[in-house]
């Protein structure tokens, strides 16, 4: 293993072949290159966000490294672990959240999920009971260990199903869209805890989101993959600067208005009494907001913060002007 | 009804035959499993025919042809539940019943248009091969009248009308039970037994058979096979399926207003 | 791993899912006691309408209603032990296209253990019963000339059927990694199986019996052992002694569906559908 290379990725390969319908009887098959010689290592301890529109190759990427698909190609090593040779071996060593899949068990209390896991791992009872009560500290399970899962509340089942790939230790964690609608303040204690859980375990994270304000607040390094290939690989402020990106603002108005003139905002669309502004995402929003309000019959307003898609669309565009010119 | 809901349901129920034709692979896994238990069954009827000819009345052709016959409509009449009723067991539970209630459409007529649709492509992409199967190596007793045809399309129709009453009063229970694996049990074993899936109910012994005959599950497979092969005139089994019908869709209507009437008091 | 402490471990993790589900269903008592007793009634129908038949024969193919009952609680007991073990199988095919299969391959513990104990069902017990019950009153009533090997023979069919039903369930959730949708048509050879096995093989056509003795040999699960206790010729004119091959039969045909569903499990971790 080379130093520091936790999860080491070289040039590996995903090819799927694709039979698709031409015609009442005949098929056509096409092979579909969904990742495409990809390469990266992670280190030990590392935070690290993988991202890229959806069919992009990030899922793909994932199962190939928890050991679900065989790559087509190319060398991988999880702690070591060829994941597709040692798939039950690996799995003692990482965690995996499935974010729109719950891993609980529907009609039975929390806690007997949690037990499942401790005889499925073999999980030593004093260590289990430790990583449990550590657990139900930090994601403030306490008052729910006894609810059958089917009565928790989106957030509350998120974080049940944190605990639950934690329980054995896992040196590396997968997370995939961990925050997807949840509501705020379960998006904070979500957050908040997967710091925790690297500062002080040194837990490799791994995970895909499309929300922006995940990587922003947790991850100091990005990838983002398109077409099978990594097209960025470094800080997020970086990703920033490649494409440089725009927040929204929404302003409902007492009545139907001409387009609000405030530059360097640009109104992109009218809708009766609603208006969206776009304004550069580095530019504060507090300032556009008091000069609307003072000039403008104001009702209500949000402001809504990039997408992955319009980081990675403007990032695109950027490039295509540059080959341009 | 008007021409325009009219319109309406005749799109439900499209809309129920689309869905089910997207299925390929299930149908043709259907088509083969029911052939493979006609070809069982034949075999079995052909051996207690033997011993006991003109048993319930039918020979050995006819006995053949109730098999066939009944494997043709084993999907398409939902004998062992899985048509529209799954559905609204699963939106009843859910809750989404709710928002059901909005539709600008009555309820039932809205279930019992998509589950037609439903059972049309059933009997069309499911039905047909197993029977055709059927007539291909085993004699049957078919018409070659065009008249007794048309008489036997017209039974099954209304046989997927009293199909549907019986479901739907099944998933409307789901109001008052939390599981519906129970139910679905139950409409099940009634289903296969009491349509004559096991044996022709018209060779059901005594007192026993005399039951069976009358229940609304007769209305099914016995009384289009019967009309199809000549057994029984088409107006009295019209009659009789009819009657079905109507008692069970009223009593469907009654149990669902009442049922909906909790929902609008709870808030859904 | 050694294959035999893989087998340990696949049952460890069989009887903690299983144990789950058990639990799982505990939470709905009175549907647990409803689908338990629908079971029991589903299952004990095809025998009354075998009873029905014999209300208006005598017999059946040439077989007496003792004779028919022995052979009924045969496959219906082998039948209910493997659908059991195995019956719930038919819910890969689901887990595939919803994705949750992938959950199972993240988790220590061998994949078929993992998808053979999902959704445990503890009603499916009532096949079981009503088997062994209509299995009891046939033995009671036939007429049979009991000898050493006869009786020797009971106790090994019933687990060696109970072994070719398993074999049958397992590479019928093979087929669904190739095919998500069809899980209905091994229905076609498992439950339809089942039930060609609860009639003697002389009602059957010639070709019907070779099929189910030499390409899916179902009738090493009854028909033969049984033809040999109840000193009748066996199908097909096969000497005596074939009677006695039901042991090696499920022995080659767990191996041939174990073989089925690893190469079922290759082609889902290549092709990720």
């Amino acid at each position: 293993m080379t130093e520091g290379g936790f999860i080491e990725v070289d040039r590996v390969e995903k090819v799927f072949d694709v039979r698709r319908k031409t015609g009442f009887l005949r098929r056509e098959r096409r092979q579909v290159r969904a990742v495409d010689s990809v390469s990266f290592t992670v280190a030990r301890g590392e935070m690290v966000g993988y991202i890229g529109p959806n069919g992009a190759g990030k899922s793909t990427t994932v199962k190939m490294l928890t050991g679900i698909l065989v790559p087509s190609g190319g060398r991988l090593r999880v702690a070591g672990i060829d994941p597709s040779r040692e798939r039950t071996r690996l799995a003692h060593r990482i965690g995996v959240v499935f974010g729109q899949r719950t891993t609980l068990w529907w009609d039975l209390p929390l806690i007997d999920s949690y037990r499942l896991m401790h005889r499925m791992y073999r999980i030593p009872d004093a260590r289990y009971r430790e990583n449990l009560d550590r657990l139900v500290e930090l994601l403030d399970l306490g008052a729910l260990l006894d609810v059958p899962v089917r009565q928790l509340s989106l957030g509350q089942r998120m974080r049940g199903d944190i605990a639950a790939a934690l329980l054995h230790d896992p040196e590396v964690l997968y997370l995939d869209e961990p925050t997807i609608g949840l509501d705020v303040i379960s998006k904070a204690k979500v957050r908040g805890f997967l710091r925790e859980l690297n500062a002080e375990r040194g837990t490799t994270v791994l995970l895909t989101t499309h929300d922006l304000q995940d990587i922003e607040q947790l991850c100091s390094r990005v990838m983002v993959i398109d077409h099978g290939r990594i097209m960025y690989d470094g800080p997020l402020a970086g990703l920033h600067e490649v494409g440089e990106s725009e927040r929204t603002l929404v302003v409902d108005l007492e009545r139907e208005l001409p387009p609000i003139d405030a530059a360097p905002a640009r109104v992109v669309r009218v809708e009766g009494p609603r208006q969206w502004l776009a304004f550069p995402a580095a530019e504060s929003a507090a300032a556009l907001v008091a000069r609307v309000a003072a000039e403008y019959p104001l009702v209500d307003l949000s402001v809504r913060e990039p997408d992955i898609e319009a980081v990675i669309a403007k990032m695109y565009a950027d490039q295509a002007e540059r080959v341009v010119s | 009804m008007r021409a325009g809901s009219l319109r309406l349901y005749a799109a439900v129920a499209a809309g129920g035959f689309r869905r089910y034709a997207t299925y390929r692979a299930a149908t043709a896994a259907g088509v083969f499993t029911n052939t493979v238990f006609g070809l069982i069954l034949v075999y079995t009827y052909l051996a207690l025919w033997d011993e006991k000819p003109h048993l319930g009345g039918y020979d050995q052709a006819q006995a053949v042809t109730y098999v066939w016959l009944g494997q043709a409509l084993y999907s398409t009449l939902a004998i062992q539940g899985g048509g529209a009723e799954k559905e609204l067991m699963g939106r009843i539970r859910t809750g989404e019943i709710a928002i059901d209630l909005y539709r600008p459409a009555d309820l039932q007529l809205w279930w019992l248009a998509s589950d037609l649709g439903r059972a049309v492509f059933q009997m069309l992409g499911r039905g047909v091969v197993p029977f055709v199967f059927g007539a291909l190596f085993f004699p049957m007793a078919l018409p070659n009248d065009v008249t007794t045809w048309v008489a036997f399309v017209v039974a099954v129709l209304l046989g997927m009308v009293v199909s549907f009453g019986i479901r739907h009063l099944a998933a409307l229970s789901m109001f008052w039970l939390m599981d519906d694996r129970g139910v679905s049990q139950t409409l099940m074993v009634t289903g296969i037994f009491c349509s004559g899936m096991t044996l022709p109910l018209n060779a059901f012994p005594g007192a026993f058979g005399d039951i069976v005959r009358v229940l609304p599950w007769a209305a099914q497979i016995q009384m289009p096979a019967d009309v199809l092969m000549g057994e029984a005139a088409p107006l009295g089994a019209y009659a009789f399926q009819a009657a079905w019908a109507v008692a069970l869709l009223a009593a469907g209507r009654l149990v669902q207003s009442v049922a909906t009437r909790r929902v609008v008091v709870q808030g859904g | 791993m050694g294959e035999r402490s893989r087998l340990a471990e696949g049952l460890r993790i069989y009887r903690l899912i299983a144990g789950m589900w058990i639990r799982s269903l505990l939470t709905y008592r009175t549907s647990f006691v409803l689908t338990a007793f629908g079971n029991l009634l589903v299952t004990g129908l095809d025998f009354v309408a075998i009873l029905l038949m014999f209300a208006q024969v005598d017999e059946l193919g040439g077989w007496t209603l003792p004779e028919v009952a022995f052979l009924y609680g045969l496959a219906a007991t082998a039948f209910g032990v493997a659908d059991l073990v195995l019956g719930s199988m038919d819910v890969l095919g689901a887990r595939i296209r919803d994705g949750s299969f992938d959950i199972l391959l993240v988790r220590p513990g061998p994949v078929l253990a993992q998808v053979a104990a999902d959704h445990f069902a503890l009603r499916r017990l009532g096949r079981i019963i009503q088997g062994v019950l209509v299995l009891g009153w046939g033995l009671l009533t036939v007429d049979v000339d009991w000898s050493v090997p006869k009786a020797l023979l009971l106790p090994v069919t019933l687990i060696s059927g109970a072994a070719i039903f398993s074999a049958l369930f397992v590479a019928g959730a093979a087929f669904q990694f190739v095919a998500q949708d069809a899980a209905e048509a091994q229905n076609a050879f498992t439950y339809g199986g089942n039930t060609l096995l609860q009639f003697p093989p002389t009602v059957f056509g010639r070709d019907l019996v070779r099929g189910a003795t030499f390409v899916l040999p179902l009738a090493f699960v009854n028909w033969l052992p049984a033809s040999y206790v109840l000193d009748r010729p066996l199908p097909l004119g096969l000497p005596d002694q074939v009677a006695f091959a039901p042991p090696l039969v499920s022995v080659a045909c767990c191996a041939a569906a174990g073989l089925a569903w690893r190469a079922g499990l290759r082609s889902y971790r290549s092709t990720g559908s």
